[in-house]
């Protein structure tokens, strides 16, 4: 060894060790990784947003005593009986089978309490979840798995699935594992294969189709139910105004930290965009018909606070939808598991094979012995005070900005942090009157 | 009879109509009279009822029948008899694209052609064909049967889990994980059944049809069939 100094050894960016490790299990596998959850890329999100609160051209409302309002109308524009909520804040579709039959229940147990919805998923309607739901909605998905009229009409609400936001353009998979003889059954498939959901409608294609379809869903139901279209976060601007033509009640758009139960770890990290970029363009198309507030848009992907709901709404939802912040708050990657997390080489806060089925925490999974350890009752308490603190937290900023009701937050009581955050948003790089795009600079 | 004027009274009152006999009804005999094309004519039906739609229809038709027996005179747009539960639809002319899609229950019989698609994730209904077929038909289809008296299009059955697919012609192309399979007694069983009830027994007997099911291998994935998805 010189006594002269030597470079120290150095790291490439571009091969860091996380790439080079997945290099590593593909070339040991042959396969992609497939993995649960939302993109962990760091993204332009609603932490890049700031509200600018009341002064002296704006004044407050008291937080103790002065009313502001969080319940939402949704369907409003064709179905005989639209939804009520108490909270803006819903359940996004996750299917039995992802999730648990207990797992289910809490979800219904929990939004219930709080007065807002649930929905189904990819798997039918489970009598836990529709028992258990004062509210629930119920997607109409490509797979059409366990699908009936008479599960249509006991629904509140109808969503039929185009995209999520984890996957835009992508169909499912529920590893074998998971099929057990409940899921297999509600499925029509034999028990323990790799069962595929397909990324398109089997009967239609296209939006003059979709019109089609949205119409004779509304016959099936005798016009009664809200009909939700739900679109991944890859051109929100020409598929929510697609969405409106096609006669949807309301539009649900889905950003691409939004979960998913599985899908390949290189679609759900590059294909869509972050919900902060979607909602801006989304309202556009709505206002540009002159439909905004009629056709309600609910939003969702990577909303976790209250401030995230706010920020949400300001930019022009009616409502968010949240799915993995539900699942944290029934337990999912809690530290409590931490040893049985490192048993399956991971820790608490990174666990996302959600699709093998063993589950710790017996959210995601068809394990008896390990969904028994899930106490539905108490999950549904732990997700009612989570939707109680996120609705207190939404109407603290609202009150702040002087709004008597979440709606009427606006883009202008916000500026953002950063340029990416600015052009997204639409708002104004804080101080600074300067929106990024806008007017041509 | 109940004579329904589709172009006169609409679509609307004609699907509430029908659908408020759920249950004790002695209006057992409907006729649907200048159907012209409509789209979701007579869908959602849950009633042990007979229907008999006097020309063609658009999509849908008879989409998530339960117990009806619906007779279109004349030929069905796409996705006739989509998500059928039971009951029975029969179309007297051709089918257009995926005719009995998503399909649990039930009996389709086409008399004439069907388009591509056909039985397209079929979860239990039975097909009976007195045409052809087009391509993609059967494309993940999970369960029940369908019986082709003509020919099949391009990749018959791609994706197919455990439907039952009976051709009595040519077959222009097997989709992946498809294969022609042994026919076994109980097979002909099915077939003779089919055709029975699939008003074609003048028109074909079991031992004409060949039987295609799925390989299985692509029932767990496996990155050795990458190349066939």
């Amino acid at each position: 060894m010189s006594d002269f100094p030597h470079t120290p050894p150095k790291q490439s960016w571009t091969f860091s060790n996380d790439v080079n490790a997945e290099i590593r299990r593909a070339a040991a596998t042959g396969i992609y990784d497939i993995r649960g959850g939302g993109s962990k890329r760091k993204l332009p999100h609603f932490d890049d947003l700031l509200f600018l609160g009341a002064s002296i051209s704006r004044y407050p409302l008291e937080g103790y005593r002065e009313k502001c309002a969080t319940d939402v109308w949704l369907g409003t524009r064709f179905a005989k009986k639209p939804i009520h909520l108490d909270i803006p804040v819903t359940i996004a579709g996750m299917s039995f089978g992802a999730l648990s039959g207990p797992a289910k229940e809490a979800l219904g147990r929990g939004a219930s309490a709080a007065g807002t919805s649930t929905t189904t998923g990819d798997g039918g309607m489970t009598e836990e979840e529709r028992g258990h739901s004062n509210t629930l909605v119920y997607q109409y998905l490509p797979s059409r798995y366990g699908m009936n009229p008479d599960d249509l009409r006991r629904a509140d609400a109808i969503e039929v699935v185009v995209g999520q936001g984890a996957k835009p353009g992508g169909g499912g998979m529920l590893l074998g594992q998971k099929i057990s003889d409940r899921v297999a059954k509600m499925r029509n498939l034999p028990k323990g294969i790799d069962q595929r959901s397909a990324c398109r409608h089997p009967d239609w294609t296209g939006p003059d189709d979709l019109e089609i379809k949205i119409m004779e869903i509304r016959e099936i139901t005798d016009w009664e139910k809200p009909i939700y279209v739900k679109i991944g976060g890859a051109r929100p601007y020409y598929d929510t105004a697609l969405a409106v033509k096609a006669g949807a009640d309301v539009v649900v758009l889905d950003g691409m930290q939004g979960g998913t139960a599985a899908t390949q770890d290189v679609f759900i990290e590059n294909v869509g965009m972050p919900i902060l970029a979607c909602i801006p363009l989304a309202v556009k198309a709505l206002q540009d018909l002159g439909m905004h507030r009629k056709v309600q848009l609910i939003v969702s992907g990577g909303i976790r606070t209250g401030a995230d709901v706010a920020k949400a709404m300001a930019l022009g939802a009616d409502a968010v939808a949240i799915g993995t912040a539900a699942l944290i708050a029934l337990g999912d990657n809690d530290p409590k598991w931490e040893s049985e997390y490192n048993k399956l080489g991971t820790t608490a806060g990174a666990y996302d094979d959600w699709h093998e089925g063993k589950d710790p925490a017996g959210i995601t999974t068809q394990d008896p012995e390990l969904f028994n350890r899930f106490d539905p009752i108490l999950g549904g308490r732990r997700l009612k005070n989570y939707l109680k603190v996120m609705t207190l937290e939404a109407q603290t900023i609202a009150r702040a900005c002087g709004k008597n009701h979440l709606h009427n937050l606006e883009p202008e009581d916000l500026c953002a942090l950063t340029i990416e955050g600015a052009a997204m948003a639409g708002v104004p790089l804080a101080g600074t009157n300067w929106i990024p795009g806008k007017n041509g600079f | 009879m109940q004579t329904f004027d589709l172009e006169a009274q609409g679509l609307r009152a004609l699907n509430q109509a029908l659908h408020n006999l759920k249950g004790q009804t002695n209006q057992t005999a409907w006729e649907v009279v200048n159907p012209k094309g409509s789209h979701a004519i007579a869908v959602g039906v849950d009633a042990p009822i007979d229907i008999t739609v006097r020309g063609s229809t658009g999509y849908y038709c008879a989409g998530m029948n339960k117990q009806a027996t619906i007779r279109v005179k004349g030929s069905a747009g796409p996705g006739v008899a989509e998500n059928m539960m039971s009951g029975t639809v029969i179309i007297d002319g051709d089918a257009s694209q995926y005719a009995g899609a998503t399909g649990r229950g039930g009996l389709l019989v086409i008399k004439g052609n069907a388009s591509s698609r056909c039985g397209i994730s079929m979860k239990g209904i039975d097909i009976v064909v007195h045409g052809n077929i087009g391509h993609m038909s059967c494309f993940m289809a999970q369960s029940g049967n369908i019986l082709v008296l003509g020919d099949a299009g391009d990749a018959l059955g791609d994706s197919l889990y455990e439907a039952h697919l009976f051709v009595r012609g040519s077959v222009k192309s097997l989709g992946t994980d498809c294969i022609e399979k042994e026919m076994r007694p109980e097979h002909l069983a099915i077939i003779a059944d089919l055709l029975k009830r699939g008003e074609a027994e003048h028109l074909a007997k079991p031992s004409d049809f060949k039987r295609y099911g799925s390989a299985r291998k692509l029932y767990t994935f496996n990155i050795d069939n990458a190349s066939s998805y």
